[in-house]
């Protein structure tokens, strides 16, 4: 793989993530990581429909209609989410029931829209897997954190074993609720934004108003 | 091949190829789809069935690590029953009836008055399937299904009776969307234990059965009909309270349980 | 009609599409930043959810679910897989035709609508809206008022982010958090708010 590959699918991670920086993809890491199994599952269904996607559009690419050009993209990735979709229904019943309507929502996923009109339109085969590739790592990369604070903190357990003892088993973990519930997680990635935006200052956003000191000359 | 050279060298915009090219994407879209979904159908459902199967189970005791679902319920009949006259309901077929489409089919079932729907079910299907697990010709046990509402959603499960039709095998959920920490406790083995041993009835023959608020503190005969309350969940507690008065009554399976006493007997 | 107003009361307060379910995130980030767009689009919003949920309604109930087809002789065939494609195209479609519409018959609301008007196409919000009303099984009146509903719950939330957005503007963040970072905790807390609707019943 030379340096531009490697930039491709390496980029999306920290400096260019989809989550944290392009506001993409953000409803299901919100959604489906109250445990880490279901949003493992998540991740994988992403990155097969991201990759898979990406090369679909750009091998036709300089055969699409200008007039027809979104609805042909949309088309590509339902039909490629419907199939993943009874891929799980098929292999994974058990934790397919837990995503419910969410595998749908992959169609409306921004990112997957986002990528094929930003790069597979523009870019060849093999560049385009790469952008799936990246871009689907760093969107599993921050649900993969989100639901291991979640799960852990939340209920004590990882991919359903139990690590922390939970009181109304006997244990001594009392369990956060608050993990469990909405809200947490946007919590969990605002503080991740600060930390990554702490580390990265580049991606700092310029405030829309500068507060000024101002300096009292007398009471009024 | 001409022709499709001819076609591809078109200028993208032109009225043919967009047509052209519409035409085919729809044409392989759909038949992947198709292909794969008519696939994978037969697994599905196997899927879908195993996973009810081992929700019974659940419910009957019956299940461990290692228990083999088919196999384990093929001990287990499947019989529709008409809910108002309590009788078996032989020329519906237990197989291929779904309880929850009937319900919603206004031929099959019938709208609850706010007064009657203690459950928050709105509709009441007229049939229900039940299930006997059977020991060559004796009934062992005799499983339920329960639903009603929660907090945020429709809890679905079973409940197992012993042949007195009176003391609970046990109790389980295979579907809802309740508060994860909260009311999803009912999923929680440790308050689900709690029912095993509860009766239903009383010695008067009411139906006392429930969960209360906080931790149970009856003593003596009192303890067989309580159970303790979800913690933080009273709204969920309360609706499995309901749920359980509502399908072991009058409006549920009650006139059930007296014909099927009297073939049963009591052991 | 007490349940439709319970439905209602239901899909605008306690199962606000953005705040309880998070459906529509990356819009509701991106535009909510003045409160004349955000109630630009919250409008817009609501009338396509609510015609293409009781639309794709439609469609499932006479096309697509197992049995749907027995009107056409067809009893045995169940489309339910392509229920994805289906809806998603009329989604698409109907805000095609929404926006020829406005611009022929209302250009300054067209253009002030601008490019969010296609976006909504992708809204997961709209999609969302759909699915859970196909999940849920509703009939043609429920899922009027669900579409209805859950729109205007959608744009309530986006209106009362932007509220705050506008205030915050004015506000000493820490460096890392400026601009999105702090719009998510924001969020958060007010997701933490909606969940006191909780509970309630008609």
């Amino acid at each position: 793989m030379n340096s531009i590959e490697k930039k491709i699918v390496l980029d999306p991670l920290i400096d260019d993530n989809p989550i944290t920086l392009q506001i993409l993809g953000i409803c299901s890491a919100l959604a489906v990581t109250t445990s880490l199994g279901p949003a493992l599952l998540m991740c994988a269904a992403v990155t097969a429909v991201l990759i898979l996607s990406n090369a679909a559009v750009s091998l036709i690419r300089h055969h699409v209609p200008s007039s027809i050009r979104i609805i042909v993209m949309m088309v590509i990735i339902a039909s490629l989410v419907i199939i993943v979709d009874q891929v799980l229904k098929a292999y994974a019943f058990e934790l397919s029931k837990r995503l419910t309507v969410f595998v749908g929502l992959i169609i409306t996923n921004c990112i997957v829209l986002g990528r094929t009109e930003a790069f597979a339109m523009k870019n060849g085969v093999r560049l385009s897997i790469l952008d799936g590739l990246g871009n689907a790592l760093g969107y599993s990369l921050i649900l993969i954190i989100v639901a291991v604070c979640r799960e852990l903190i939340g209920s004590g357990t990882l991919l359903g074993y139990e690590i922390l003892p939970l009181v109304t088993a006997g244990g001594w973990y009392t369990p956060n609720g608050l993990m469990l519930l909405a809200p947490s997680a946007f919590f969990i990635i605002g503080l991740l934004i600060w930390g990554i935006r702490t580390w990265k200052t580049a991606q700092v956003e310029k405030p829309e108003y500068q507060i000024h000191e101002v300096h009292r000359t007398g009471i009024v | 091949m001409n022709v499709l050279s001819g076609i591809l060298a078109l200028p993208n915009d032109s009225k043919k190829k967009t047509l052209v090219v519409a035409l085919v994407l729809s044409l392989v879209c759909s038949m992947l789809v198709s292909v794969s979904a008519v696939m994978l159908r037969p697994l599905q459902t196997v899927n879908a069935t195993v996973d009810r199967q081992r929700n019974i189970l659940a419910a009957a005791d019956l299940l461990d690590e290692d228990t083999d679902v088919t196999d384990a319920f093929s001990r287990i009949e499947a019989h529709v029953v008409h809910l108002e006259s309590g009788e078996f309901s032989d020329d519906i077929d237990a197989a291929s009836f779904d309880q929850r489409r009937a319900a919603r089919d206004p031929a099959m079932s019938r709208a609850l008055a706010r007064k009657q729907d203690i459950a928050g079910i709105s509709r009441l299907a007229d049939y229900a399937t039940v299930y006997l697990v059977k020991d060559g010709d004796a009934v062992e046990q005799i499983i339920l299904p329960i639903h009603g509402y929660g907090l945020w959603s429709t809890l679905y499960g079973f409940i197992a009776l012993e042949p007195d039709l009176n003391t609970v095998v046990g109790l389980k959920y295979y579907e809802h969307s309740e508060t994860a920490g909260l009311g999803a406790e009912v999923d929680n083995p440790a308050w689900l234990s709690q029912w095993k041993g509860r009766r239903i009835f009383d010695a008067s023959g009411e139906l006392v059965l429930r969960s209360v608020k906080g931790v149970s503190l009856a003593t003596g005969d009192a303890a067989f009909y309580e159970v303790d309350g979800l913690a933080g969940a009273t709204l969920t507690s309360d609706g499995v309270t309901n749920m359980l008065h509502f399908w072991l009554g009058e409006q549920g399976f009650g006139p059930f349980l007296v014909k099927i006493r009297k073939r049963v007997g009591s052991s | 009609m007490g349940e439709y107003a319970g439905l209602l009361i239901q899909s605008i307060f306690v199962e606000n599409l953005a705040l309880s379910f998070f459906l529509g995130m990356c819009t509701f980030l991106a535009v909510s930043k003045q409160v004349e767009t955000s109630l630009g689009l919250g409008v817009a919003v609501i009338v396509v959810q609510g015609i293409t949920v009781p639309l794709n309604n439609l469609i499932f109930q006479y096309l697509l679910k197992p049995g749907a087809l027995t009107w056409a002789g067809l009893p045995e065939l169940d489309l339910s897989f392509l229920g994805f494609i289906a809806y998603i195209g009329v989604i698409a479609a109907f805000v095609q035709i929404l926006e020829m519409a406005l611009d022929r018959y209302a250009p300054a609301l067209y253009h002030a609508l601008g490019v969010f008007l296609p976006l909504i196409t992708v809204n997961c919000a709209i999609l969302g809206g759909t699915l859970f009303m196909v999940n849920r099984n509703y009939d043609f009146g429920e899922s009027v008022v669900y579409g209805l509903g859950t729109g205007v719950g959608w744009a309530l939330a986006i209106v009362l982010l932007a509220g705050i957005r506008e205030k915050l503007k004015y506000s000493d963040v820490p460096d890392g958090l400026q601009g999105l970072g702090i719009t998510f905790i924001t969020v958060g807390l007010m997701s933490l708010g909606f969940m006191a609707f909780s509970g309630m019943k008609l």
